[in-house]
């Protein structure tokens, strides 16, 4: 199975420690994995502004990436389903098309794909659980509160198999924490109130740790954590699957 | 005056933060409320899926269903009037008021109306017309704009009525009991619906079968207005059409559970022809929606039943109030509906969002609200509506993502920046640092550090 890793751009810039966390946790199930070197940006920050006309480039450029791999799998919801939903090349359509059915969000990879139903990891510490909603409502991670649906949640169920992991109920399960890409700083009041309110939640019920399954929704909520001078500290989703090595 | 844009106007909201936290728990409250009674119908999804399938028939058959409907209702004994837009739909509800040289006229809750600003019309010809709804009533005694298209005042607070109403209608001062309260405005409007002599209500469902129309209120008071009043005209936009009346059973299930978490209306009243004596027009009104019809991505919007749980529902309205939309329909809905009647003026609510997509949930006939707009978005910048400022960052950003050697380069110096030179980042011109720190930067990126550990 050749498996490419996709790293989003701020990632790779800002979190490098989340992108390995997601290799060697790939790696440990046995498969053999690549990262195209010359990979940028989904180029969704250019899209959901309305600018998706100047995505051409980013879209070329992660079919030339991107092609010839079994499984994409990358540890950001908000890109896969950017690319899911939008790449298209005047090139190679059909090359896209490929890579639109075999990008994968982690969580999904290693529940759909990888069927874990084990896992070597521990982390004792109570976590709050942030379902960011590009992977939650844009991929269906896991059941949304407005829909009258049995519940279910693959970030749930990996976390779930962590050794001393508790996690925290928060009062709203699945509110927008107001990241929303260009929105948090062109409609910087309101971003900043929803990332408030949406750490709080996390303060009030307990949490020590914030993890999702996007950085984007972590960076945004670490800003206001560490303007705060909270105790609270944002950890990837996959850095926690990955938590025994240390 | 320049209206606000939404980003600003929000801004301006927020500065008040409690009132801000006390607008969102109340609205998250209705949520709940909404959550809770759709939970309690086990084919809550099934009706959603049919109310969506019932409403894209009717608008692929619109013509069909608004001319039988017409002819139905004239047959019924009512006056049909036609209108291409909200200036022609005002002259024909004046024209009939002036016909009969009225004064006291009332009005039910229609937000077409509003989106007509037919009351500013009116005043502008000398009539002034009394809004019975409770929420929008106390709007209009504030000369102010209903923020919220099913509860009209929710941006004022019970102190906030309780001034208005010691101003204008000589209550107590700082009697804030909502008992009493209410009880001042019942007396207050009384006067207005025993005197009617004309009454304005909205339409919530016009069936095409029967050629009547269906009016839902909790407050009974479009049937007051309408009873006492000699002449009754009721409003509609095209798309308030459903084909036969066995639909009613689907969409008033849904319409008060999502709106407001009651299983249905308090009155559901159902008007078919005048009682004898009285006039009843019915003015069927286009304004823009024969265009939106026409764009395939956007035409779905016209399903809506103005339940306005998407309101309720999204963490932007809930924190920046209804009037930072500055249109008649405000929140999500309004943000995909209102592009359509003014580009230009509203280009910014498109933006308004973090497409976080809870709005696509709630609707209980099933719009992809949050689809729509990142529509629009692409629609508005092609249309030239985009920032200068913008459109040259996303171009200098498309330049750099599009190019690997680039990309590399701008993330280490961005980094080596952070970390030297926080200075230049960390100021009031940055506007994620004015209330957010910015992630420390690491010594390598991910790029780097696998180049050394895994090639």
């Amino acid at each position: 199975m050749k498996v490419a890793l996709f790293i989003p751009c701020y990632v790779d810039q800002f979190y490098p420690k989340a992108a390995i966390a997601t290799l060697e946790l790939l790696e440990r199930f046995g498969l053999e994995v690549s990262y195209p070197k010359n990979q940028t940006c989904c180029g969704q920050p250019m899209a959901n502004s309305g600018f998706e006309h100047l995505t051409k480039g980013c879209n070329n450029l992660f079919v030339e990436n991107f092609s010839g791999y079994d499984y994409i799998v990358c540890p950001s919801g908000s890109c896969v389903m950017h690319i899911k939903d939008h790449l298209h090349t005047e090139e190679s359509e059909t090359a896209a098309q490929d890579i639109r059915n075999k990008v994968y969000e982690l969580t999904e990879f290693l529940v759909d794909v990888l069927k874990i139903e084990k896992l070597e990891a521990s982390f004792p510490h109570k976590v709050g659980l942030h379902q960011s909603c590009h992977g939650q409502r844009g991929l269906k991670l896991s059941q949304m509160t407005e829909l009258m649906a049995a519940p279910f949640s693959k970030p749930g169920h990996l976390l779930s198999m962590v050794k001393g992991l508790e996690l925290v109920e928060l009062d709203r399960k699945d509110e927008c924490c107001g990241f929303g890409g260009t929105f948090c700083v062109t409609e910087e009041a309101v971003s900043v109130k929803m990332g408030k309110d949406r750490v709080l939640d996390h303060e009030r019920n307990g949490a020590e740790y914030i993890t999702a399954g996007d950085l984007s929704c972590l960076m945004h909520m670490e800003g206001i954590l560490k303007r705060r001078g909270s105790k609270v500290k944002i950890i990837h989703i996959a850095e926690i699957l990955n938590h025994h090595l240390s | 005056m320049k209206v606000q844009d939404h980003a600003q106007a929000a801004a301006q909201f927020i500065k008040d933060e409690e009132r801000t936290d006390w607008h969102d728990e109340t609205l998250w409250f209705v949520r709940q409320k909404r959550d809770l009674a759709a939970h309690g119908i086990p084919e809550w999804e099934q009706l959603r899926e049919w109310a969506s399938q019932i409403k894209d028939h009717t608008l692929s058959n619109l013509s069909h269903y608004l001319e039988s409907f017409e002819q139905k209702a004239i047959a019924n004994g009512i006056r049909v009037h036609w209108a291409a837009d909200g200036e022609e739909h005002n002259k024909i509800v004046h024209q009939i008021i002036a016909d009969h040289d009225l004064k006291r006229i009332v009005k039910s809750k229609s937000m077409l109306t509003e989106e007509c600003h037919l009351n500013e019309y009116l005043i502008q010809k000398g009539i002034s017309v009394v809004d019975t709804d409770l929420g929008e009533r106390i709007v209009q005694l504030r000369k102010e704009a209903p923020s919220h298209i099913v509860l009209p005042a929710i941006h004022l607070k019970k102190q906030d009525v309780s001034d208005t109403f010691h101003d204008l209608l000589d209550t107590e001062k700082g009697n804030n009991d909502p008992q009493y309260l209410t009880e001042a405005a019942r007396q207050h409007l009384r006067d207005y619906f025993i005197a009617s002599e004309l009454a304005i209500t909205g339409v919530n469902f016009a069936i095409a079968e029967t050629g009547g129309f269906v009016v839902c209120t909790n407050e009974g008071n479009a049937d007051m207005g309408a009873h006492t009043a000699n002449v009754h005209i009721a409003c509609m936009g095209i798309e308030k059409i459903i084909p036969k009346a066995e639909h009613l059973g689907v969409f008033l299930r849904l319409l008060a559970r999502s709106a407001t978490g009651q299983p249905v209306t308090t009155y559901s009243s159902h008007f078919h022809r005048p009682r004898e004596g009285q006039e009843m027009h019915l003015v069927i009104v286009d304004n823009g929606r024969t265009r939106q019809l026409g764009r395939a991505d956007f035409r779905n919007s016209l399903k809506c039943i103005r339940c306005a749980a998407c309101f309720n529902t999204c963490p932007v309205y809930r924190r920046s109030g209804g009037h930072s939309y500055h249109t008649a329909v405000a929140g999500p809905i309004g943000s995909i509906l209102n592009p359509n009647l003014d580009m230009k003026a509203n280009a910014d609510l498109p933006f308004a969002s973090t497409l976080c997509g809870s709005c696509s949930n709630v609707c209980p006939v099933k719009i992809d609200i949050h689809e729509q707009l990142y529509k629009w978005r692409q629609v508005i910048v092609q249309a030239g509506y985009a920032p200068v400022s913008k459109k040259l960052g996303m171009e200098g950003m498309a330049a750099v993502l599009s190019s690997p050697a680039l990309y590399h380069f701008s993330g280490k110096m961005g980094r080596t920046t952070l970390k030297y030179a926080p200075f230049l980042v960390n100021n009031g011109f940055n506007p994620w640092y004015k209330q957010r720190d910015m992630p420390a930067p690491p010594a390598e990126s991910f790029g780097e550090w696998y180049q050394k550990n895994r090639s």
